[in-house]
């Protein structure tokens, strides 16, 4: 599977804040992405891994710290939803659904060129859905259905990708199939960042880790966040908010 | 020959003989060109009901503008375009800002909307005006009416055709074209002021209590024939057009009220669409042998 060299950026976040009606979802979190690196972002659910997603793709906005880009648009980061948050009952095509990947080249009027039409092709030849294109998005699989997600990727050609549990309800040989592409994004230098569940897909193919309990428990190489301490402090996160939480003190401090 | 004469004297010749039925069918061919493929993104937004609470939603703003210019469509029209555009984005900034759903919010929005309108129009007007607001009068649709609508539908096949790429993004993946920088509020707010200007449109036909009925049912039907987005939105244009002549037919012949009748005959297209279009419940019930693989 060939895919071009494209320098990743990296990402720094700053004393990151992101609430939900005050309470904190993602709670100052201080860290970096590192150019060309493979992190997995993981935590016990109502932890603040999709959020930090949707805040890095610029869909959120911080309560309080900073997302530093490098000078990089959020707009140019390459993003896979998670599958609920896409309607796959909508009548439209594989081809015209990876061809949306094309948006920051076409934007709202640009037409599609027949190099445009070949790289869409092309994009879906590498997920393995070659002759799917006339195929509408209702009658695929969950996996098929996410190798398009993938090939919309491929086609958006970014620098970082962000993925919010790309393997949910995908079966063993898509998910295989699917690790060998973001390994090859990361091969040849591109930030990837994906919101994971599985401990050993983690272990296997991802050399940083991002561990969240709202707050950043541990963050590097991934042998060393996922120590049983480290696990074990995140699964004492409350899942919920508690209706009685006074003002954050580190907010305070900072006023 | 007879047979064909009466053929001809049935569908045709009320369209030949009179102008006024010459030009409520101009006017519902104009309201399906525009009205079909709103009312088909509608239903794939799941906002069919927000339809039709907007389409009550329109009749304070006409009720003003009947109590200053009397039964005028323009000043009808433009008081009903205010208030439906208001009653919509407030709608979508209370469900933004607050834990009301926009459904439960469009809602309260429309029933304080429909209570005012009818007590402006009451204040006024007599039993007879009001009906002419509820339920329309396609047959009195003069000139300037028709260039209404007809306006108001070339508005409206440009603007979706300029807008039709991140429209369907915002349908299908909303957070992707969020992130690709795509600005997906104002493709929703430029939809939403497509749906009023239709309603709009077909509130003198039909009524503002039925003016979403060439909107809604036609898109409905439409699934029934269409897989395809496209296909759809021709599918819902050719109903719309298809229930417009055979309710002026009916309303004619029969002589009872337009504007239900038409709505009535979408209803029929849709129930035969439902049982025997190409993906209706017969043809899915046929026993045909399964395919290999």
């Amino acid at each position: 599977m060939s895919c071009p060299d494209l320098k990743g950026a990296p990402i720094h976040l700053e004393n990151l804040t992101i609430t939900y009606q005050r309470h904190p979802a993602v709670h100052h979190v201080t860290g970096s992405f590192e150019a060309g690196s493979l992190t997995a972002i993981i935590g016990p659910n109502g932890a603040g891994k999709s959020t930090l997603i949707k805040a890095l793709t610029g869909n959120m906005a911080a309560s309080e710290g900073r997302i530093d880009r490098a000078g990089m648009s959020a707009s140019r980061y390459g993003y896979l939803p998670q599958a609920a948050e896409v309607d796959r009952s909508f009548p439209l095509s594989v081809f015209d659904t990876v061809a949306m990947g094309d948006w920051h080249r076409l934007g709202v009027f640009g037409g599609m060129k027949r190099q445009d039409v070949a790289r869409a092709l092309d994009a879906l030849d590498k997920v393995g859905l070659g002759g799917f294109e006339q195929r509408r998005i209702s009658e695929l699989s969950s996996g098929q259905f996410q190798r398009v997600l993938f090939a919309r990727l491929l086609l958006q050609d970014a620098p970082v990708i962000l993925l919010d549990e790309p393997f949910n309800a995908i079966d063993e040989r898509t998910t295989r199939d699917l690790l060998t592409l973001i390994r090859h994004w990361h091969d040849h230098g591109r930030t990837v960042i994906a919101v994971l569940h599985d401990m050993s897909q983690v272990r296997q193919c991802f050399p940083q880790t991002l561990l969240m309990a709202r707050e950043a428990i541990a963050w590097g190489p991934t042998e060393e966040v996922l120590q049983p301490h480290h696990l074990k402090r995140a699964n004492m996160m409350e899942e919920s908010w508690r209706q009685d939480a006074h003002a954050c003190e580190l907010h305070e401090e900072q006023a | 020959m007879s047979i064909l004469t009466t053929v001809y004297d049935v569908t045709l010749a009320p369209f030949v003989d009179f102008g006024f039925m010459r030009r409520a069918l101009v006017a519902c061919i104009a309201l399906g060109l525009g009205s079909g493929p709103v009312g088909v993104l509608l239903m794939l937004r799941r906002m069919s009901l927000v339809g039709d609470a907007m389409s009550h939603a329109v009749l304070p703003g006409a009720a003003v503008g009947f109590l200053v210019a009397g039964l005028s469509l323009p000043a009808m029209g433009l008081g009903g375009l205010i208030v439906g555009l208001a009653v919509a984005l407030l709608s979508g900034l209370v469900s933004r800002t607050t834990a009301v759903r926009e459904d439960a919010s469009f809602a309260s929005f429309y029933l304080t909307s429909l209570a005012a309108g009818v007590l402006i129009v009451s204040l006024k007007g007599s039993s007879v005006d009001l009906l002419h607001v509820l339920f329309g009068t396609i047959l009195a649709i003069d000139q300037n009416a028709l260039y209404l609508i007809a306006g108001i539908s070339s508005l409206t096949l440009v603007l979706l055709a300029l807008i039709y790429r991140p429209l369907v993004m915002e349908c299908f993946d909303p957070g992707f074209l969020r992130a690709v920088g795509g600005r997906g509020h104002l493709y929703h707010v430029l939809f939403l002021l497509l749906v009023v200007l239709n309603l709009v449109a077909g509130f003198q036909s039909l009524g503002t209590l039925m003016a979403v009925g060439l909107m809604m049912l036609p898109a409905v039907a439409a699934r029934f024939w269409a897989v395809s987005l496209p296909g759809m939105m021709f599918s819902a244009m050719l109903v719309a057009f298809l229930a417009g002549i055979v309710g002026l037919n009916i309303s004619f012949h029969t002589g009872v009220a337009s504007g239900p009748t038409i709505v009535l005959s979408a209803s029929g297209i849709y129930l035969l669409s439902f049982l025997f279009g190409r993906l209706g419940i017969v043809r899915q019930r046929l026993s045909r042998p399964h395919l290999a693989g």
